[in-house]
C-alpha cells in the first residue's frame, strides 16, 4: 500500500479504534461490562436482517450526506437538508397518493416531484444569498422550521385522511403502482424486513455525484470556489451562479433523502414519518470527507450502529445513548485524526522539498 | 478418539448455548418507549412506574427500550422485544402500525399498545389500552374554574394532535360547565410533525409566563416532560407578584414526581392511570387471562381522574365527584375535540 494511501485511511480507522475504547471506558464506568455489551452488539448486528435494515436506513444517510456534501465542496453549509427532504417527501407523497400511473411512470412522477421541492427550497436559500447577501446557515435554518412546523403541519391538516380507529395524522396512501420494487431476492427473500430498491437509487446518486465533481466544468468551478473564492472568481467563475448551482444541486439530492421510507416501507406521509435524517447527514458527510466513497463508508456505519444498537437496552446492558458517544466520539476524532495526517503530509512534503533542494546545490 | 472429543465438546457447546439462548421464560415482560424514554415525570414514567411494580408484585422480569431520535426504529425494536419477552408493550400511538407488523411477524407473542388501537380482529394477539382523557381532563377543568380568582385560565398542548385535543376538548367543557363566561387561554408548543413540544420546559415556561401575565390564574397542561417548564413559571409568577397562581399536572402525580420547590404550586394532576393498564395487562399476562382488543379507561374504572395530594381541592372535592357521577352515569357526555 502506499503512503498516500494509507495516509489517507489510517485517520478513519485510527478513530473508529479510538471511538470504541472510549465508549468502553464509559460504558464500564458506568458500571456496564463493554464486552457483554458490544459482543451482543455484534451478534445482533451481524444477523441477516440486521444487515437489511442497515442497507436500508443507510440509504436515505448517504443522500442526505452528498447532498451535505455538494454544499460543503464550495463551503456552502446547507444545514437545510431535513426541511428540504421532509417537505419533498410530505408534498411527493400527496402527489404520488392522487396520480393514476403505471408502475415506472408513478414512480418517476413521485421522484421527480421531490427533486423539484427540494432543489427549490434550497435554491431559495442560494437566492437569498446572491441577492440579499443573507448567510445559508440563517436563511436554511429559518427554512427548516417553516417547512417542518409550517407549511408541512397546515397542509397536513388539510390534507388529512380521517382514520376514526387512530390518533395519528396521514395523508392518502401511494397506491402499488407508484411503490418503488424491494430487492428480496438478493436476500434469499425470507428476511423480516425488505430490502429497499431505493438503494440502487443512492448509488446512481454516488456515481454521479463523483462524476460531477471530478470530470465536470461545473463540478471544477465548484471545487474551485471552494478552495479560494476569489482566484475562482478572478479566473472566470461566476460566484453568484454557483452558489445558486451547488444550493440546487444540494437541494435536488436532498429531497430524495424520504423516498427510501415512504415509496420502499411506509407509502404514505404521516405523523410516524422519520425526522432528523437531514442533520445526521451533516455527520456523515464529515465523517466521509465529501468523497462518494467515503460517505458512503460513513452512512453504513453510522446505520449499522443506529440499528444494532437496539440491543443494548433490550438485554439491559447499556443505555441507548452510549451509541451517540460513540457516534460523538467518530465525528470528533475523524477531524482531528485527518487535521494529523494533513500536517503530517505536509511536513513530509516540505522535507522532500528541502532536500531536493540541498540536492541541486 | 480426537474426533469423539472434539464431538462431545460441540455437544457440551450446544447444550449451553441453547440454554443462553432460552432465556425467554412466560413471565418476560418487554417495552418499548417513544422517543424520549422514562425520565418525562409524565406519560413515559408513568407506564414504568406500572412496570416496575408488576417486577415487584408478580415476579416478572423485564426489559426496557426506546426509539431511536428519528424514530425509525419502533417495528424492529417491538420485534427485537417479542424475541426475548412473552409480553411486550408500546408506549405511544405512533405504534399502532409497527405493532400490527412486529404482531404479524410473533404470533405467539402478546402485544398491548397504549394509547393506541390496534383490531383484534385481524391481530389477535394484541390488546389495545385506551384512556378517555377528555373525561380527567373536564374534572380539572372544573376545578380550574371552581378555584380561578380572576375568571381566566390557561391550557398548554404540547403538540396540536388529535389526542391533545382531547385533553384541552374535556378540559374547556368541565371549566365551562362550572362557569359559562370563564376565559380560556390555550396554546400549543409545537405544531405536527414537530414532536419537540413534549419536551420542551423552557418553552413551556415562556408560554406559561405569558398566560400568567394575561390574567389566567391556573394553567393546566398536557405537554409531557413539557411542563416542568409550567411549575417554574408558576413559582416565579407568585413569588415576584404576591399573588399566588396554579399549575395543573397531567398523566402522573406531578405533586410527587415534579421537584420539591414547584409541588406547593400543583393545584391537582389529571390522572391517567397509564400504570394500572400496564399493570393489569402484565397481571392477566402472568395468569394466562391475556385479552386481546381495546380496553378503556374511564372515570367509571378509575382509569382516570384526578390527584388530591397537597389538599388544595379537598374543598371542592364534593362538586368534583358529583361532575364525576354525572359523567359515570352518562348524563354529562364530554366532548373529544376542542
Amino acid at each position: 500500500m502506499s503512503k498516500d494511501r494509507w495516509l489517507a485511511l489510517a485517520p478513519p480507522i485510527a478513530s473508529l479504534v479510538f471511538a470504541f475504547v472510549v465508549s468502553s471506558i464509559v460504558l464500564a464506568i458506568s458500571g456496564a461490562n463493554p464486552f457483554v455489551a458490544f459482543g451482543n452488539v455484534f451478534e445482533y448486528g451481524v444477523r441477516l436482517n440486521t444487515l437489511v435494515e442497515t442497507i436500508n436506513w443507510s440509504t436515505p444517510l448517504y443522500l442526505s450526506g452528498v447532498a451535505v456534501a455538494i454544499g460543503f465542496r464550495m463551503n456552502l453549509f446547507n444545514i437545510g437538508v431535513e426541511g428540504q427532504y421532509v417537505l419533498a417527501a410530505f408534498i411527493a407523497a400527496q402527489v404520488g397518493s392522487q396520480l393514476d400511473l403505471p408502475p415506472v411512470l408513478h414512480v418517476s412522477a413521485i421522484i421527480l416531484t421531490a427533486m423539484l421541492i427540494g432543489a427549490l427550497w434550497a435554491g431559495l436559500s442560494g437566492w437569498m444569498k446572491v441577492t440579499r447577501n443573507v448567510h445559508e446557515v440563517i436563511s436554511t435554518i429559518m427554512l427548516n422550521s417553516i417547512a417542518v412546523g409550517g407549511v408541512v403541519s397546515y397542509l397536513l391538516g388539510v390534507w388529512d385522511v380521517p382514520d376514526d380507529t387512530s390518533l395519528d395524522t396521514a395523508l392518502a396512501p401511494i397506491p402499488e403502482s407508484g411503490w418503488f420494487p424491494d430487492l428480496n431476492f438478493l436476500v434469499g427473500g425470507n428476511t423480516r424486513s425488505d430490502l429497499w430498491g431505493f438503494v440502487l437509487v443512492a448509488v446512481v446518486v454516488g456515481v454521479a455525484y463523483h462524476y460531477l465533481i471530478n470530470r465536470t466544468r461545473l463540478g471544477y468551478d465548484l471545487r474551485a470556489s471552494g478552495a479560494n473564492a476569489s482566484a475562482a472568481e478572478a479566473s472566470g467563475v461566476d460566484p453568484k451562479r454557483t452558489v445558486v448551482m451547488a444550493m440546487v444541486l444540494s437541494g435536488l439530492v436532498a429531497g430524495l433523502v424520504g423516498l427510501p421510507e415512504l415509496l420502499g416501507d411506509s407509502h404514505t406521509y404521516s405523523l410516524r414519518f422519520t425526522q432528523g435524517l437531514g442533520f445526521a447527514g451533516i455527520a456523515v458527510a464529515l465523517i466521509g470527507r465529501n468523497h462518494a466513497a467515503g460517505i458512503a463508508v460513513g452512512a453504513l456505519l453510522f446505520g449499522w450502529l443506529s440499528r444494532a444498537s437496539g440491543i443494548l437496552e433490550v438485554r439491559g446492558d447499556a443505555p441507548r445513548e452510549i451509541v451517540a458517544i460513540i457516534q460523538g466520539v467518530i465525528i470528533l476524532s475523524v477531524v482531528i485524526a485527518y487535521s494529523i495526517a494533513e500536517r503530517y503530509r505536509r511536513i513530509e512534503a516540505a522535507k522532500a522539498a528541502a532536500a531536493a533542494i540541498g540536492e541541486e546545490r | 478418539m480426537r474426533t469423539h472429543r472434539i464431538l462431545a465438546i460441540l455437544a457440551v457447546l450446544a447444550l449451553v448455548l441453547t440454554a443462553c439462548g432460552g432465556g425467554s421464560g412466560a413471565s418476560d415482560v418487554g417495552l418499548v418507549f417513544d422517543i424520549g424514554g422514562r425520565g418525562d415525570q409524565s406519560f413515559n414514567d408513568s407506564a414504568a412506574a406500572g412496570l416496575d411494580l408488576a417486577v415487584d408484585e408478580l415476579d416478572v422480569s423485564s426489559s426496557e427500550a426506546s426509539a431511536n431520535d428519528d424514530g425509525s426504529n419502533r417495528e424492529e425494536l417491538l420485534n427485537l422485544q417479542a424475541e426475548e419477552n412473552s409480553l411486550v408493550f408500546g408506549v405511544g400511538f405512533l405504534f399502532d402500525v409497527p405493532m400490527q407488523a412486529a404482531a404479524e411477524a410473533n404470533p405467539d407473542v402478546n402485544f398491548a399498545i397504549v394509547d393506541g388501537f390496534v383490531d383484534p380482529e385481524a391481530y389477535p394477539n394484541v390488546a389495545s389500552l385506551l384512556f378517555a382523557e377528555e373525561q380527567g381532563s373536564f374534572l380539572v377543568g372544573a376545578a380550574a374554574a371552581l378555584k380561578s380568582q380572576t375568571g381566566t385560565i390557561g391550557f398548554i398542548g404540547g403538540v396540536s394532535i388529535d389526542l391533545i385535543k382531547k385533553f384541552e376538548a374535556g378540559y374547556i367543557a368541565g371549566a365551562r360547565a362550572v362557569n359559562p363566561d370563564i376565559e380560556i387561554i390555550s396554546q400549543y408548543v409545537t405544531e405536527p410533525p414537530n414532536f419537540d413540544g413534549f419536551n420542551d420546559p423552557a418553552s413551556g415556561r415562556v408560554i406559561a409566563q405569558s398566560q400568567f401575565e394575561q390574567g389566567a390564574d391556573i394553567v393546566y397542561h398536557a405537554a409531557g416532560g413539557t411542563g416542568a417548564g409550567l411549575f417554574q413559571a408558576a413559582k416565579e409568577y407568585s413569588e415576584a407578584n404576591g399573588t399566588k397562581v396554579w399549575a395543573i399536572g397531567v398523566d402522573s402525580d406531578q405533586y410527587l414526581t415534579a421537584g420539591d420547590d414547584v409541588r406547593e404550586y400543583i393545584l391537582t394532576s389529571m390522572l391517567k392511570r397509564v400504570d394500572v393498564s400496564v399493570y393489569n395487562t402484565i397481571e392477566a399476562h402472568v395468569n394466562d387471562e391475556f385479552a386481546a382488543g381495546p380496553v378503556v379507561f374511564d372515570l367509571s374504572v378509575d382509569g382516570v381522574g384526578y390527584s388530591t395530594s397537597g389538599g388544595f381541592v379537598d374543598d371542592i372535592a364534593d362538586q368534583l365527584d358529583a361532575y364525576k357521577q354525572q359523567i359515570v352515569d352518562g348524563d354529562i357526555v364530554v366532548p373529544t375535540t376542542p
